[in-house]
């Protein structure tokens, strides 16, 4: 070995204990940005000792992509809105997982006669997660982009289609494994886990994003630690590991948040199978609220809880909730925060849109914390949130989200429902939630019923 | 693969799959959409693989074709990964809610 790659090999190792460093500091907001740091200079060691460890014959490739894509990453990196982190992060999903597929193909294409059975089988499984990854996030960025229309794409048979793509996906990586000069089974391989992705994604239905999201960042990782397989490059192993990893305890976590299976979600097609599934106590009388009474309520009460929910994030109304809770706190009230797992499009998503309203993260509170709280609270005001607060997970077991944790503000005292109409929610299920003799509803747009609660609690 | 690299290669894994779960168990809610975001970037470190599949020696030209591609995509991963993951971690610093409503009155 010669010693410039003895020096590529010490980047690898410093930038693998960098990447642990930072994830470990992740744990505490912080100590989080300061760790970044050190995955950024992890990063930057190991492409310098990359470059300077390997022959490199032709730069004008290199110099091109790194331009280009450091033009678009940080193009990216400011403009885009944090309302849009779900379709951003799918995208650097399917970008992550082609990067993985496309090295695989590379490698296939140079030395697919020179591998092992081992490293070829690496290959296979690098390119095929890499190829589904790909085409079924830039599905999952489309729905919720709203490119794509995000309601579950379904039909007769579905399961044995994408059964019957599965195999045969299956069985050429396994025929490209046992046989490496026959070309054709590595591209049907290819062909097939690239429409296998789209089949994956095409039924899932906008609600249950969070799990998606979460599993397809757990596909991308383990891509690229395949690469790491192929390329017998460890700090790439350690990388795609932890990517890998961390996916896979986010899709277990916001599962558990919505009390369903991964196989549930990936081939439930949860949003088209509601059934007129009416709830025992449905019916009665939902009872309105003017902006005045609400405002009043508000002033004089002494703990009020939050509960914003995706119709929040939609209506852009993290600001205007954010001033009325100042105005609160002003007053002397406590003010709380309850953020549902699920809360958003992807796992933690609720909590990035408050925190760049200005909201304090020591006044957001997880489900388990705060739902002991509530009897003692005294207006809950649930913004945009309907299945997270529906008491049916709770009480009725006949319900289709029946089991799914939910934030019990039917405990409180008194309830503000802010909601854009009658309707039901997306999921269609009845809220009983609406009925009960504490709730009232405040119809309209969030933002402007918030600023106009706003106006309402100065005047008081 | 000779079996000795590929046994080195399992311990790596399983090693770094055991920590990664013993670390990112510990990230809170909170936090998870950095995560997911950070991770992201981390991972985009497939680039060196890129990197060389662009501009090794021995390589046919389309090879290096898909190498940029592959380069590019990993690259936008890193720079936008880190760059995103920074601007959302920032927002998470500002602790003193009154400071910065003072702050922010005063450039009104």
């Amino acid at each position: 070995m010669s010693l410039t790659s003895y020096f590529m090999e010490a980047t690898y190792l410093v930038a693998s204990i960098l990447f642990i460093l930072s994830l470990k500091m992740m744990s505490h907001p912080e100590t989080a940005r300061r760790g970044m740091f050190l995955a950024e200079g992890g990063m930057l060691a190991a492409i310098v000792g990359t470059l300077v460890g390997t022959q490199i014959v032709t730069w004008v490739w290199i110099i091109a992509g790194l331009t280009l894509g450091s033009l678009i990453g940080a193009w990216m990196a400011v403009s885009v809105p944090m309302t849009a982190m779900p379709q951003r992060t799918a995208l650097s999903h399917a970008f992550g997982a082609l990067a993985a597929a496309l090295v695989g193909i590379g490698e296939f294409v140079v030395k697919a006669s020179e591998m092992g059975t081992v490293t070829r089988g690496a290959l296979g499984f690098e390119v095929m997660l890499g190829a589904l990854t790909t085409t079924g996030s830039l599905i999952a960025a489309g729905k919720l982009q709203g490119v794509i229309a995000g309601k579950p794409v379904q039909f007769r048979g579905q399961n044995a289609v994408n059964l019957i793509i599965a195999l045969g996906m299956v069985t050429s990586f396994a025929l490209f494994w046992i046989h490496p000069e026959a070309v054709s089974f590595f591209y049907t391989m290819l062909g097939l886990a690239f429409v296998f992705g789209v089949m994956l994604v095409i039924p899932i239905g906008s609600a249950d994003m969070p799990v998606v999201m979460s599993l397809l960042n757990s596909y991308a990782g383990l891509a690229a630690a395949a690469t790491g397989f192929v390329l017998g490059n460890n700090v790439l192993i350690i990388a795609g590991t932890l990517d890998g990893f961390s996916g896979f305890i986010l899709s277990v976590l916001m599962c558990k948040a919505m009390n369903r299976s991964i196989t549930n979600v990936l081939f439930g097609g949860f949003g088209a199978v509601i059934a007129e599934a009416s709830s025992a106590n449905a019916g009665g009388v939902m009872r309105e609220i003017s902006i005045d009474d609400a405002a009043m309520q508000l002033a004089f009460a002494n703990r009020v809880v939050f509960v914003p929910g995706y119709g929040l994030a939609t209506a852009q109304a993290q600001h205007a909730c954010r001033e009325l809770g100042e105005l609160l706190e002003a007053r002397g009230v406590s003010v709380k925060y309850a953020i549902h797992p699920v809360a958003g499009r992807m796992p933690g998503h609720m909590n990035v849109l408050l925190a760049e309203a200005n909201v304090p993260y020591s006044s957001l509170y997880e489900m388990e914390q705060i739902n002991p709280e509530f009897p003692s609270t005294d207006v809950a005001v649930v913004i945009g949130a309907n299945d997270v607060v529906n008491p049916d997970a709770r009480d009725n077991p006949k319900s289709l989200i029946a089991g799914m944790p939910i934030l019990e503000v039917d405990r409180a005292k008194s309830v503000i429902v802010l909601k854009r109409g009658q309707g039901r929610g997306f999921s269609g299920l009845e809220n009983p939630l609406f009925f009960k003799s504490c709730t009232t509803m405040l119809y309209g747009d969030a933002k402007s019923s918030l600023s106009h609660l706003a106006q309402g609690v100065q005047h008081v | 693969m000779n079996p000795a690299v590929l046994i080195a290669s399992v311990y790596v894994f399983a090693l770094a799959a055991f920590l990664g779960y013993q670390v990112i168990s510990r990230v809170p809610p909170l936090l998870h959409t950095p995560l997911m975001s950070a991770t992201n970037a981390i991972s985009g470190i497939s680039l060196i693989g890129s990197l060389v599949l662009a501009g090794a020696v021995h390589y046919p030209l389309g090879a290096h074709i898909l190498g940029f591609v592959a380069v590019t995509t990993a690259t936008i991963n890193v720079v936008g990964g880190f760059g995103i993951t920074d601007r959302m971690l920032k927002m998470f610093g500002n602790r003193k809610p009154e400071a910065s409503a003072a702050k922010k009155e005063a450039v009104q």
